[in-house]
């Protein structure tokens, strides 16, 4: 049921094509009285996250506009991000290391509809990014060229908040956007797409 | 069936907050620390089981980032539940059980440092009649506690005497939270947190982990010199609905000891996790334990109490105690839920 249909109208599914996400009509059975269809059980668990040691490092390499990675000792893979572990050795990853700038887009997306307020005007890519030197890709969205131009192993540096905006978070990297290189071949991004 | 023991453990030494590491960053070395103490790696496990809740932390997916430091890679077999680690445990002697691996690594964990764990816990309830209230947990062992005051199955001062002893047996435990505690009579004269619960009847809020690995047979007589054996097991629940239950019992205690064979021999120790005072003497009721049975040695839930790695610590430390010789034959508990709702109990027993 979508929010066209749905009487208390608190589905913030509005954005959703008709028919996409449906559910058939609930059955009741017949009772002497006024059915209860809906209950609303507001519920609300503040939190004070701690990104942790690693995460830590992320955040604030990216406030100075440095992306940096992990990498556990005598391990060649480096993390980005990095959340304190290498997952194939299961060991802490104990040194840190600046990766990129410019990166690889790995995989991506075509965006029609654009979910949240930051979102961009669709179309638009969401991309998976290898930054140089490390093992795993990023998420970002790619601007600064037609949606249908993006392919994989296509060159891209981060477009970065300027630095009296930035604070420790992932939105420091606003999007990524082309540099001029020739593209990646697809099977030197073997084992890393 | 299959002789399956535990055969390694390790937890971390407990806080009130960790905060600088992040879940996977605490509860790896303890991971790193249960494998490395039989020299055994990730490739010799053959199934991994976890514990662990999202809503302690508010972190979505907590324990697929955890399995971050299990090193699962190539793909390993692995489950995870939303409860105690005890549970997680069960679920792998079952899998050993079932002839579907030979060793498995089980750890339970949390942080509940960065909410409020009162409130947290009020999720956990039915949510139709019992969670839209917000009782928090503290309020309703309270509910209990009176419950026992008014049958007269307890006193106030044995609540106290309860808190004194744990902390006290808390000293010698290194990794506990709570060390130590003024005597009862200095403790009666505290104020009610929520009458007649006083601070000293209430656990810690605790964030640490645990890890254990369980192994067969010859595998377990390979990795430990004395492999704690788990002769019985079973978990059982009594209801939800709080409301009709008499809440100084807890009849699925006393059915599950039943089930994993207490009887069938002395009791020389006995692990209990009764995160409050009163809970402690309805465990002991249910489980008909002897006075001469030492009880909560490590100092119990009362001296730590990481949700959802109290109970699997419960069954650590007595298997920490019959792998090191000190005792033959030993009783574990864990409880997850609410005033004893859920309810696990292990006898191990180490090889005379």
């Amino acid at each position: 049921m979508g929010e066209r249909d749905d009487p208390a109208g608190d589905r913030s599914v509005a954005a959703m094509p008709e028919g996409l996400w449906t559910q058939p009509p609930v059955e009741v059975p017949e009772l002497d009285m006024e059915q209860v269809r809906r209950v609303t059980e507001p519920a609300t668990l503040v939190y004070t996250y701690t990104p942790g040691l690693a995460q830590t490092r992320f955040l604030r390499g990216l406030q100075e506009g440095r992306i940096l990675g992990e990498r556990a000792e005598g391990a060649t893979d480096v993390y980005v991000t990095g959340r304190g572990m290498d997952p194939v050795l299961g060991r802490a990853t104990t040194e840190s290391v600046e990766v990129g700038p410019n990166a690889t887009v790995t995989a991506f997306c075509v965006v029609h509809i654009g979910f949240g307020e930051k979102a961009p005007p669709t179309p638009f890519v969401s991309a998976l990014i290898r930054p140089d030197g490390a093992a795993v890709s990023l998420y970002g969205t790619v601007l600064g060229i037609p949606y249908d131009e993006v392919r994989i192993g296509m060159r891209v540096r981060p477009v970065w908040l300027p630095e009296s905006e930035r604070s420790a978070t992932f939105e420091c990297i606003t999007h990524w956007e082309p540099i001029d290189e020739p593209d990646v071949p697809a099977e030197e991004l073997k084992g890393h797409m | 069936m299959r002789d399956v023991a535990i055969v390694s453990v390790a937890q971390t030494d407990h806080v009130r907050a960790e905060p600088r590491r992040n879940e996977v960053e605490m509860v790896q070395p303890v991971i790193q620390a249960a494998l490395e103490r039989i020299g055994a790696q990730i490739s010799d496990i053959g199934f991994t089981c976890s514990g662990s809740s999202d809503y302690l932390a508010g972190q979505a997916f907590s324990f697929v980032m955890t399995l971050d430091a299990v090193g699962a890679w190539p793909p390993i077999a692995e489950s995870h539940v939303e409860m105690d680690g005890a549970w997680a445990l069960y679920e792998a002697w079952v899998k050993i059980q079932a002839r579907q691996a030979d060793t498995a690594l089980v750890y339970g964990y949390s942080k509940s440092s960065p909410g409020d764990l009162p409130r947290v816990l009020t999720r956990q309830l039915d949510p139709y009649y019992y969670a839209p209230l917000w009782p928090d947990s503290v309020a309703m062992a309270a509910l209990q506690a009176r419950a026992m005051l008014d049958s007269g199955a307890i006193t106030e001062t044995e609540m106290a005497e309860i808190a004194h002893r744990s902390r006290t047996a808390a000293e010698s435990n290194p990794h506990a939270q709570l060390k130590g505690s003024p005597p009862p009579e200095e403790l009666l004269a505290g104020d009610y947190v929520a009458e007649p619960l006083r601070r000293h009847d209430c656990p810690p809020i605790t964030d640490g982990g645990v890890a254990v690995v369980l192994a067969a047979g010859d595998r377990a007589r390979q990795w430990a010199d004395r492999p704690a054996w788990i002769t019985g097991i079973d978990h059982r629940v009594d209801s939800h609905n709080f409301g009709a239950r008499d809440l100084t019992r807890a009849p699925s205690v006393a059915i599950a000891a039943r089930n994993a064979g207490v009887g069938y021999g002395a009791v020389e120790v006995a692990e209990l996790c009764a995160p409050f005072t009163h809970q402690e003497k309805i465990l002991r009721t249910e489980l008909s334990l002897d006075d001469d049975v030492v009880v909560n040695p490590s100092g119990g839930a009362l001296a730590a109490n990481p949700i959802m790695g109290a109970g699997l610590i419960r069954l650590g430390e007595v298997a920490q105690r019959i792998m090191s010789g000190e005792v033959r034959r030993g009783l574990a508990h864990a409880t997850s839920g609410q005033l004893l709702q859920q309810n696990l109990v292990a006898v191990l027993e180490g090889d005379s």
